[in-house]
């Protein structure tokens, strides 16, 4: 069978199984038909099977708008298949053509009314310093850098504008350098040079974005460069049509907006677990022993060192790494130990599941150890037929496919979407230590006694404090990720809980924890809002890290005393049940709330201060921290 | 058996334009499919220069108002282009 009739034989599948009513597996198809087939023809067919789909399938809703000076649509349905792919069903409004600026000062803009979660604002250098785009080589240097001020100008404008009028995210599009600098090469001898009056306005729009929660910055200039100016652009189409970007580049523009949007949906990967043999390095330890492994500095064994340097920088990010691999373990574990060529060792694994198992109970065991769900799993493994097996067991995985090529590994794992993040925590940055320390305090768990013994000898300290600019992206992080310990999972970006903490009858409050293992770092929320003598919480919610250690009970006693404080008679709260908050179920009724009300969402439960108070574990020292700290 | 242009440009036209394939046929055109509108028709000329690996001109966009017209330049364009 040719490649070109397996596509068409899985269209033909695909229709047949939404016809059926097969609608998990003609989802899992449509996967496979984009892996296969990237084009706009089967990006426009898998968006039209989606919307058959809708309802039947569990997907993530999330909405884009695109103010853009330039035809993107095009690219549109490229994005909404991809984004299908891992598991979102994206709505997505495009501006008016070159209205940009109109549809951002209106308040009653479509693109306000369209309700956007996130907004991109795509603008060519041409179209917004068109001056230094093709006047530069004859502007005298007070204009050039009259134009650049005008140019981030106008952007502030356009971010405090937007901000004022939305809460959706906001994602800028760096500015493109031309092709063909108007003063050739004499452009990077001069100081006032045209490249670097355009790195200049991009590296000012970088310090504005940082500055401000929840912009961020897509460099487009990085992205056409990556892919060849020339080759990027199409000329007689942007004169005839306004499309300036040549067709078969448009699924890389489609992939770079995904790759800022998956983070932002929490659609991530949270560990990468991955195969030992031909995917570590190069042949099989059983067969090939320490001596015939490829693994070193020369080809082929640098690609695969290639590939554990990108493993290397993901755990920096504080994705976690796992092995699932059949193997013998003492042989495995010699390799991870004394290989010289290995950049990787054994304490850069949070999990190891080295047996002949079945890769699905490896994968599940994992996930149960690292205490994360199995859909944050990323999985990566050489033999298609591994691949295939899992897809089938657990479709909620992210399987990465890895082409046969060892060579192509590394940069496949670094183009895979999951594991991009948009901002990083000091947590983050820790977050493999922090497991390690994890794995220490459940060895000492087992040689109590009782839990109340342990939660002694763990002698935590934790600290309560309300939302500060330092501790502002982490709980917007924290409402975004967490799915266990989660009351209500509602989802915040780091404006709206900037714009929550701003109102007097608001609190965000975050929590803090260490022992004598190590920090813990920030872990737990609560936002509560007080009305009519009520304190309603909103949101609370505890990292799995530190799940079932009664730090839960101590930030409620501390939100319901300051409930009280503040005039309040009761506190009440809802629990919305979702797939995997199971462990917050019984949370309420455990602290003397009364179940009030329940409806088809959840159940709402209420505990009356004047009656009962939560007193906070004598084994938590908790403290209290006010107003601004660093 | 490799499929001929005009079994490759059916199968691109049902995709872009969300309808069966049999439906599809030298005579279609903006005419008789209900969603072949100017976008579609942009977004039909992308997936046809993506799927053939050319490009196609203002001119040749123009001139392509049917399914028999977009077989018929493709066809001059892929022979008279040495690959």
């Amino acid at each position: 069978m040719t490649p070109a009739d397996k596509v068409l034989g899985l269209r033909n599948d695909i229709d047949q199984l939404i016809a059926s009513g097969s609608a998990d597996l003609a989802a899992a198809r449509l996967g496979e038909l984009w892996h296969n087939e990237s084009s706009p023809a089967a990006a426009a067919f898998i968006v039209s099977r989606v919307e058959k789909l809708r309802g039947r399938i569990a997907l993530l809703p999330y909405r884009v708008a695109i103010l853009r000076s330039f035809t993107v649509e095009p690219a549109v349905p490229l994005l909404r298949a991809a984004a299908f792919c891992y598991g979102i069903d994206l709505q997505v409004h495009v501006g008016d053509f070159n209205g940009y600026m109109q549809e951002i000062l209106d308040a009653k803009s479509s693109a306000y009314k369209f309700e956007p979660d996130a907004a991109i604002l795509a603008l060519r250098t041409s179209d917004c310093a068109s001056d230094l785009w093709q006047d530069y080589a004859r502007m005298g240097s007070a204009d050039r850098e009259e134009a650049a001020r005008r140019v981030v100008g106008t952007f502030e404008q356009c971010i405090t504008s937007f901000r004022e009028r939305s809460r959706a995210t906001l994602i800028i599009h760096t500015l493109e350098q031309p092709a063909r600098l108007s003063l050739g090469v004499l452009d990077s001898q001069v100081e006032e040079s045209q490249a670097a009056t355009i790195r200049t306005i991009n590296r000012d729009l970088q310090n504005i974005a940082r500055r401000e929660p929840g912009v961020f910055i897509l460099d487009y200039d990085a992205l056409v460069s990556r892919h060849g100016r020339l080759s990027w652009q199409d000329e007689r189409k942007w004169l005839t049509v306004r499309l300036p970007i040549a067709a078969h580049q448009l699924i890389h523009l489609a992939n770079e907006w995904l790759r800022v949007l998956i983070p932002l949906t929490g659609k991530i990967a949270k560990a990468l677990v991955v195969d030992l043999d031909n995917t570590l390095w190069g042949g099989v330890i059983g067969e090939d022993g320490m001596s015939g492994i490829k693994l070193g500095t020369e080809y082929p064994g640098a690609a695969y060192q290639a590939l554990q340097r990108v493993m290397l920088d993901l755990a920096q990010s504080g994705i976690l790494l796992a092995i699932c691999s059949k193997n013998n373990s003492d042989d495995a574990l010699e390799v991870l130990e004394k290989h010289p060529g290995m950049l990787l060792r054994p304490k850069n694994f949070s999990a190891m599941c080295i047996n002949w198992n079945d890769k699905a109970q490896g994968l599940r065991e994992i996930a149960a150890e690292l205490n994360i769900g199995v859909d944050s799993l990323a999985f990566l493994d050489d033999n298609p037929f591994e691949r295939e097996q899992l897809r089938g067991s657990l479709p909620e995985v992210c399987v990465i496919d890895l082409p046969e090529d060892p060579v192509q590994f590394a940069p496949t794992v670094r183009d895979c979407p999951v594991f991009e993040r948009l901002t990083l925590s000091r947590e983050d940055q820790q977050r493999t230590a922090l497991y390690a320390q994890q794995r220490e305090r459940s060895h000492a768990e087992h040689a109590f006694q009782s839990k109340e013994d342990f939660y002694r000898y763990l002698a935590q300290e934790a600290e309560v404090a309300p939302v500060a600019p330092a501790t502002l992206a982490r709980i917007a992080q924290l409402t975004q990720k967490t799915n266990q310990f989660n009351l209500t999972t509602r989802r915040y970006a780091e404006q709206q809980v900037s714009e929550m903490a701003s109102r007097p009858d608001w609190q965000v409050l975050s929590i803090r924890v260490k022992d004598r293992f190590g920090d813990h770092g920030l872990v737990g929320v609560a936002i509560t809002r007080d009305e009519n003598s009520v304190c309603e919480i909103d949101t609370f919610l505890l990292s799995c890290r530190v799940i079932g250690r009664s730090v839960e009970t101590a930030l409620l006693s501390h939100l319901a005393s300051g409930a009280k404080a503040r005039g309040c008679k009761r506190v009440s709260g809802w629990f919305l049940p979702t797939k995997k908050n199971a462990p917050a179920k019984e949370f309420y009724r455990q602290h003397g709330f009364e179940c009030q009300s329940q409806n088809g969402e959840g159940s709402l439960w209420v505990l009356d201060l004047n009656r009962q108070q939560i007193p906070c574990p004598d084994w938590i020292k908790l403290s209290v921290r006010n107003g601004e700290h660093s | 058996m490799t499929p001929t242009i005009l079994e490759q440009v059916q199968q691109i036209a049902s995709d872009v334009f969300s309808v069966p394939k049999e439906s599809i046929t030298e005579n279609s055109s903006p005419e008789t499919v209900e969603t072949w509108d100017s976008i579609q028709h942009l977004n039909l000329v992308l997936a046809l220069e993506e799927k053939f690996g050319l490009q196609l001109s203002p001119e040749e966009m123009e001139q392509m108002r049917s399914i028999g017209q977009i077989r018929a330049t493709l066809e001059s364009k892929l022979h008279s282009t040495p690959s």
